[in-house]
């Protein structure tokens, strides 16, 4: 039942048009959390219900989730260690210790930024894919189609790319650790004179399982994130065309808030002493 | 044109279907019976509830009210399980084809074999080109759905919705939005397809001429609330106002022929 709508002065409406955003926002959070349950069922429980989850599809997702965008999150991730080189050797000039760099560069780089920056760009490219496609096809009536079909969509349709997300996502966070790295590497040897091979053990001397272990567990977090996000989004699809185009910005938005918003807590959660 | 008999088992059987959307009435106590083997057309204007009907008899609408019982099973009692089980004996083309548009045809038509059989892919091949030769689109097999056009999109949907050889075809508009010459080939098909696997099908349309070509029974809704069922003939012969109505298509002019709309669409573009 539509809620009736208030004639209320402007703080009323105010207030009301915040309540009504909090409660979708709720139900959304609700709906994408049925979905990582039911995802898990699915995958666990496919087989036994008839409905199988083959890998085809996962390996067609992970091409499009994965592969396909290693060109950019090189390009992304090599920027933003030379960034980090360029400013924190300006920053620790000032101490006389530039060298200290690359210890800002490895632990910056592996436990935030090629995290954060991977996840961006993967919700960025892949969640509003899937808000799209699963906007079109609810729009399409293949969702319908496919519950006719005796079909059950979360397992056909979410579980592969959930499973896609979540291989690949970490996977593209260690190869942006390591061109990041290399990329910060060779602006610091060109800068300060340093000889690559000493940058490269003074950084695995530095680094410890941990230190990759903290961006991937986030990597793992973010792509549960995205991967329902987007899902959510595209899901909740009205209208033709123009819909599609507002779930799709939606799930850009959603995921990219949701990801910083979950690095910060992590970070507070698991790096404060 | 009528084959099936009235003693013919009950494939259908709604009895009094009541549905809100919210706080609106959309069915008001829908009753009606599809036999076996025979072809009902469910018409009625834009709004009329058809559309709505079509989705409770495909489980996909939880109905306030009443029953719905598909091939023997109460679908308003089916869990998503038991639904899916019923699914699979049933095809579905949909108004909009709902072509998977990131598969082939013939992976579309192959899919629900991929998805409930474990036959071998050369089987399945096989039944699919036959379901695409039915359809008269074989050799097609390999193109993307946004290369075909709209009847073969129609057409290719059918393809796959009878691809189980299912005991019953539901059709959503088959021929709407479509020339009259491709409307008619697809009325043939449909009478094909009853007479060569001896399916049931429910066609819903707003086409007149569609329905009394293919039309074992007609029921004419209106407003949520069950018209008229019968033959062709007793439709055409009723003395209810309000079926003389929209048989002379005063309703249907107005709101649903593509191109009474466009022309008002423009003039009032003009006029503003």
């Amino acid at each position: 039942m539509a809620p009736p709508e208030t004639s209320g002065s402007a703080p009323l409406r105010f207030v009301e048009a915040v309540g009504r955003s909090t409660l979708r926002a709720v139900e959304q959070v609700g709906f994408g959390a049925t979905l990582v349950g039911d995802s898990a069922y699915w995958l666990i429980m496919g087989r036994r219900r008839g409905q199988v989850v083959r890998p085809q599809p996962v390996f067609a997702e992970m091409m499009e989730i994965g592969i396909r965008a290693i060109p950019i999150v090189t390009m992304l991730a090599v920027t933003i260690g030379i960034m980090l080189a360029i400013q924190g050797i300006y920053q620790l000039s000032r101490f006389g210790a530039e060298t200290q760099v690359v210890v800002g560069v490895a632990f910056g780089m592996t436990r935030e930024f090629a995290p954060l920056i991977t996840g961006i760009l993967i919700a960025g490219r892949s969640g509003s894919a899937l808000a799209a496609r699963l906007g079109t096809m609810t729009i399409n009536q293949e969702i319908d189609a496919l519950e006719v079909m005796g079909v059950n969509p979360t397992r056909f349709l979410v579980v592969p790319s959930l499973v896609a997300m979540l291989i690949m996502l970490p996977a593209l966070v260690v190869w942006a650790d390591i061109v990041s790295l290399l990329g910060a590497g060779l602006y610091i040897s060109a800068e300060l004179g340093m000889n690559m091979s000493t940058y490269v053990d003074q950084t695995l001397e530095l680094l410890s399982a941990g230190d990759l272990l903290h961006g991937l567990e986030k990597s793992l977090i973010f792509a549960v994130l995205i991967t329902t996000i987007g899902i959510a989004d595209g899901a909740s699809v009205e209208g033709g065309a123009e819909g599609v185009g507002r779930v799709t910005t939606n799930a850009v938005v959603h995921g990219i808030t949701a990801i910083v918003l979950t690095d910060m807590i992590f970070a507070f959660a698991t790096t404060r002493s | 044109m009528a084959t099936s008999s009235t003693d013919a088992p009950t494939a259908i059987l709604v009895r009094d279907l009541v549905t809100h959307y919210g706080d609106r009435e959309i069915l008001h106590g829908i009753d009606m019976e599809v036999r076996q083997g025979e072809i009902m057309v469910i018409m009625g204007g834009s709004g009329s509830g058809k559309t709505t009907l079509l989705r409770h008899l495909l489980g996909l609408e939880k109905a306030t009210s009443g029953s719905v019982q598909l091939l023997g099973r109460e679908l308003t009692e089916l869990d998503e399980s038991g639904i899916y089980e019923v699914g699979k004996k049933i095809g579905v083309a949909f108004q909009s084809g709902a072509l998977f548009s990131s598969m082939s045809v013939g992976e579309n038509v192959m899919l629900p074999l991929v998805e409930h059989t474990r036959l071998d892919r050369e089987t399945m091949e096989i039944m699919m080109r036959m379901k695409l030769e039915i359809v008269k689109l074989a050799g097609f097999e390999d193109l993307m759905p946004a290369e075909l056009s709209g009847g073969m999109i129609k057409r290719a949907a059918f393809a796959r919705a009878v691809v189980m050889d299912p005991v019953v075809l539901f059709a959503d508009e088959p021929s709407a939005g479509l020339d009259p010459v491709v409307s008619r080939s697809l009325d043939e098909l449909i009478l094909n397809l009853r007479d060569a696997l001896g399916m049931t099908i429910v066609v819903v349309t707003h086409e007149l001429e569609s329905a009394f070509n293919i039309a074992d029974r007609i029921t004419m809704l209106d407003q949520g609330n069950i018209l008229t069922i019968g033959t062709v003939d007793d439709v055409r012969s009723s003395d209810n106002v309000r079926v003389q109505h929209l048989l002379n298509r005063c309703f249907e002019e107005e709101v649903l022929d593509p191109d009474a709309y466009l022309a008002r669409l423009v003039g009032e573009g003009r006029r503003a």
